[in-house]
């Protein structure tokens, strides 16, 4: 009979954090530009440079510490983690290791089934990020750029407390929403700005002991982050099946082939000969100070849900999704400000927004349009100067390019049709065009009036007022 | 007391600190090594119990910057040096197998 | 009276007064390197005609107002770990034979900014390792009073460069002795600032919590001059120490009367040579009878320097020097295969037989499994060195030693054996240890005719002390 095993899962997340230079040199972190243009001596590691911190980034990894229940190690310091690659220029990364700056923390995590866990934090740790590298397509080179080495970095080590998959993803969103809203990070996994490394072991189930755990990298998605925990349990469960041993290993998913392989060498001896770096002084975090960081810290979800549903009397499941975001939270109330309309504000927010951002394969977070062009928009619709599909079109162009609705009516001549009129003057000749249809509907046919109503709309380029069309249509018949 | 450093341990060490030792090499640093240990465990005859490691001699503490930009394109310079380069990168034996 | 006679003090203010020129002193430093140089080899790099512009350069900002400061004009030899903006800076290691800096360091921008011209750049123990220049990858450097001898190291070509007038004044640095150590061989005067004094940016790091940059010179006023300029906060450096008392050439007082010196019996003890421990305590007569009060104590733990700094800087330097890797700059070896052959190649080939043996130790030292044995014990061996200096410091102003235990040992004899050649440190180590400012000045000769150098050490950012005492001593030397 087939054993029961439990798969026991911890997770290494880095999280490069949203500061406007790097960790130890004023070297900008902004993304693009020509290799090794943001570098400088501190980030090349060039000879007689000297690294010094960037005051941002602990306040950033002590916002986070807080926010995740941790303990602030009020006197941390860093230490250097020596290993040779190319990608890290001075051959040593500076890291945390002997008094990282938080510990002992906790979030939970809310299930499927409707259950909330807990799942500890061990530490947080501030490093610095490596170069990236290029592999020649046909010669056997590597190329080296230094623009990201020297990023603040994050690393969050949970305790081995996630059982599944659907455990990993929730604890991973909920530091998501966390660092999104304290605007330490954007957290996107695609992009790399979060990444998490899961260290799996499988164990019989019932018995108390760990089994020999691996550390899977390279998870780019959601999607690969629990194929890969599949995968990997598998893969346990078979070699114990067949009475072979896990090894303790890094490995590397490769979500195409969707198979790890291990990333063993000879000359990897994984012996960091940590030590505290003697160019850097510690980290004095004063009551103080600790202070200033916690009074700034942000609404988090469950207070700004309990505000929205008594500020703004909306429906519990558009507040469950518009505080999902930090990004589209902010928007939320930004164009609830201007407009007073919080429903009709979320229903644009939750209708037109997210199916374009599913369509585009885009996150909240990538919205760029100004909450002054979506109240403009609402308050063009609400006037009666536009009707509701008019509306969603020019919605698009501010999705896209944050276009001023105002001006796009005039200059495009949209305004609604509200001249009885000329209404009144196109559906007769529509009446005179379509004698089956009028004939159906007479019939008792009713929903032969909506291709009427269609035929009308399109001979007014979709400007007519759709009430009034309706209602004079049903007039004539 | 004396020290004996064994051949693996040179070699884990070279392995370490990236160095390829001739064996004539090897055979004077296993020499160099355990006589310097031999001179370094003298200060197990110190009682250190309680004593914090001491890093830093003052006690200076939070040097930090600004978060601000200051350096712009530093790509020549950054490169001006490059064993070799290929337009604004560095050139290295492949990184992957 | 031939210029080179001048202290670099007194050669600024003849140009200031118009009767010589930058360029008239930059002429005769390098005639003065035509003729000898080829016998002691100071240098490893020297640009005659860059330093002949740089001369002219300063001359006209002299004459027209623009450079006031004490040391403009006056020629400067740079120790080969300092980068210079556009001069190669080897550290007298092959693995850096072509690395051209892009920056200079911030001591040289000082030395700059006070209108110091640099000659060239100095030869030293490779990395700074050793204590005789000997290691250096360009050829070893001789000693000026007798270059059958070593001129000690690390930075050997600075002081050298100084005792053989092929400079005014030179900047080296100093991890363990480096400054003081050559300048008792040659008979100059060295100062080792306290730690955090001078900012590192810019000086290849060897034991970063150990190295400081710091002056070798023809006397204490130029010391003190040199000081004044080169001392600076530096944000680029996190170790900078932000001081408010680095009037130095305010102590150029001569008085010691009430100064209080200790005299560390451990200091005089076996394996001291006779003649050096004679011409330290004659010396040490004479500040008493201007009136210092002197007393022999205990300092303790002496012996136990060496081997928690040989820990210490070897493990800090194993990490330093990862970054010599055929990457970015320097070496890079011809043949290899793979990544991790070539890293293996490269500084196989790139460094000598010292920096390899430092490097093994401190990888070692920090391996797992070794760290809490060694590398932490000799921390906590390091606070209790300082703490012995802290009790010595609420009896004493001064403690007065040699900076060495011998005069200038013979070329090639002391490479064999590193543990002999790590003992010749004994006596300025533990001053790198527990950060404090440390000050060689001449004291006499030996036998033989090799300069004796006293050791002045005080407690932290009491340099005016040293600086003071040392003036005493040298005006009274000068009246007799």
């Amino acid at each position: 009979m087939a054993k029961e095993y439990e798969t026991v899962i911890g997770l290494e997340v880095h999280v490069e954090l949203a500061t406007k230079t790097k960790i130890f040199c004023g070297c900008s972190t902004a993304f693009g530009g020509s290799p090794n243009s943001h570098t400088c001596p501190v980030c090349t590691g060039m000879p007689g440079s000297l690294p010094v911190l960037n005051k941002q980034v602990v306040e950033y990894a002590a916002a986070v510490g807080l926010a995740t229940n941790c303990t602030i190690t009020q006197n941390c310091k860093f230490d250097r983690k020596n290993y040779f690659y190319p990608d890290n220029p001075q051959n040593y990364q500076i890291s945390q290791l002997y008094l990282p700056i938080c510990r002992n923390g906790h979030v939970d995590i809310e299930l499927e089934d409707g259950t909330t866990k807990q799942i500890r934090i061990h530490e947080i740790h501030m490093e610095e990020d490596a170069g990236k590298l290029v592999h020649d397509e046909w010669d056997d080179v590597s190329y080296v750029d230094y623009n990201r080495s020297g990023v603040p970095l994050i690393e969050i080590v949970s305790e081995p407390d996630m059982r599944s998959a659907e455990e990993v993803i929730a604890y991973l969103d909920k530091l998501r929403l966390i660092i999104q809203y304290l605007g330490a990070s954007d957290c996107k996994l695609q992009e790399g700005s979060m990444r998490a490394d899961v260290n799996l072991s499988v164990r019989e189930a019932g018995s108390e002991a760990f089994g020999t755990r691996t550390e899977t990298k390279n998870l780019n998605s959601f999607s690969a982050i629990a194929r890969a925990i599949e995968a990997e349990k598998n893969r346990q469960i078979d070699l114990i099946e067949s009475g072979e041993a896990v090894v303790q290993e890094t490995r590397r998913w490769d979500d195409n082939k969707e198979y790890s392989y291990a990333m063993r060498s000879k000359e990897d001896a994984q012996d960091y000969r940590y030590f505290p770096d003697p160019d850097l002084v510690p980290v004095h975090i004063s009551d103080a100070w600790l202070e200033e960081i916690r009074s700034r810290q942000p609404e988090f979800k469950t207070e700004k849900m309990a505000r929205y549903k008594e500020e703004f009397g909306i429906p519990d499941y558009d507040i469950g999704i518009l505080t999902d975001s930090k990004k589209l939270a902010d928007l939320f109330e930004a164009t609830t400000a201007i407009c007073s309309q919080p429903k009709k504000v979320s229903n644009w927010l939750m209708g037109e927004t997210m199916r374009i951002l599913k369509e585009k394969e885009m996150e909240p977070e990538d919205i760029t349009f100004s909450p002054e062009n979506l109240a403009k928009l609402i308050g063009l619709v609400e006037a009666g100067t536009i009707n509701g599909s008019v509306a969603k079109e020019i919605f698009e162009k501010i999705f896209d390019e944050d276009i001023n609705p105002e001006q796009y009516v005039e200059e495009h001549g949209l305004k609604q049709v509200n001249d009885e009129g000329a209404l009144r003057a196109t559906i007769e000749e529509v009446i005179a065009a379509n004698p089956q249809s009028v004939e159906d509907y007479r019939n008792g046919k009713e929903k032969a009036i909506g291709f009427l109503v269609g035929q009308t709309m399109k001979a007014m380029k979709g400007k007519a007022n759709p009430g009034m069309v309706n209602q004079i249509l049903k007039e004539l018949l | 007391m004396a020290n004996v450093i064994s051949d693996e341990t040179i070699e884990y060490v070279g392995i370490l600190a990236k160095l390829e030792l001739s064996d004539e090499e090897k055979e004077a640093a296993k020499k160099d090594m355990a006589s310097m240990l031999d001179h370094i465990d003298k200060l197990n005859e110190l009682d250190t119990t309680g004593v914090e490691p001491m890093s830093h001699v003052f006690p200076v503490e939070n040097v930090m910057r600004e978060d601000v930009v200051t350096n712009g394109d530093g790509s020549e310079a950054t490169l001006a040096n490059a064993p070799e380069r290929k337009e604004d990168a560095f050139v290295v034996p492949k990184t992957v197998d | 009276m031939s210029l080179l006679e001048l202290t670099a003090v007194e050669l600024a203010k003849e140009i200031k007064a118009g009767k010589t020129t930058a360029v008239e002193a930059m002429k005769a430093v390098l005639e003065q390197i035509e003729k000898t140089e080829e016998t002691y080899h100071c240098y490893i790099t020297i640009d005659k005609e860059k330093a002949m512009q740089a001369a002219k350069e300063a001359q006209e900002k002299i004459e027209a107002g623009t450079l006031t400061g004490p040391l403009a004009g006056v020629p400067v030899a740079i120790k080969d770990n300092l980068c210079t903006k556009g001069v190669v800076t080897t550290c007298a290691s092959k693995i850096l034979e072509n690395f051209v800096p892009q920056y200079d360091a911030e001591a040289v921008v000082k030395l700059q900014e006070a209108g110091a011209v640099m000659i060239g750049k100095t030869n030293m123990d490779e990395f700074a390792m050793g204590s005789t220049t000997e290691t250096s990858a360009y050829g070893v450097t001789k000693n000026p009073r007798n270059p059958e001898h070593v001129p000690g190291g690390s930075s050997g070509g600075s002081a050298a460069a100084v005792a053989a007038d092929e400079c005014f004044f030179a900047l080296g640095s100093d991890t363990g002795g480096s400054i003081r150590q050559p300048a008792s061989y040659c008979g100059v005067v060295g100062m080792k600032p306290t730690y955090g004094t001078v900012s590192r940016y810019g000086l290849v790091a060897y034991g970063s919590s150990l190295d400081q940059i710091g002056p070798l010179c023809k006397d204490v006023t130029d010391c003190a001059t040199i000081m004044e300029v080169i001392a600076s906060h530096d944000l680029k450096d996190s170790t900078s120490v932000e001081r408010k008392d680095t009037d130095f050439t305010s102590a150029l007082v001569d008085d010691v009367k009430g100064m209080r010196i200790g005299i560390p019996k451990d200091y005089f003890g076996e394996g001291l040579d006779p003649d050096v421990k004679a011409s330290v305590l004659n010396a040490v007569e004479v500040l008493k009878a201007k009136g210092a009060i002197v007393e022999e104590f205990d300092l303790s733990l002496v012996e136990y320097a060496i081997p928690t700094y040989y820990t210490i800087a070897a493990a800090e330097a194993s990490s330093n020097l990862e970054r010599f890797d055929g990457v970015k700059y320097g070496y890079r070896a011809k043949d290899y295969e793979g990544l991790h052959n070539m890293y293996k190649k490269t500084r196989s080939e790139g460094f000598g037989p010292e920096v390899k043996r430092r490097i093994m130790l401190g990888s070692f030292v920090l391996s797992s499994g070794y760290y809490d044995a060694y590398y932490l014990k000799a921390l906590r061996v390091k606070a209790l060195i300082k703490k012995a200096f802290d009790e010595a410091f609420a009896k004493y102003d001064v403690i007065i030693g040699p900076a060495a235990p011998t005069t200038a040992p013979k070329l090639g004899s002391s490479l064999s054996d590193p543990i002999k050649m790590y003992l010749s440190d004994i006596y300025t180590i533990s001053v790198n240890l527990a950060g404090l400012p440390g000050m060689t000045v001449p004291c006499g000769t030996d036998k033989n005719g090799l300069p004796v150098g006293m050791q002045l050490i005080g407690n932290c950012f009491e340099e005016k002390k040293l600086i003071q005492t040392a003036y005493t001593y040298e005006q009274s030397r000068k009246e007799n």
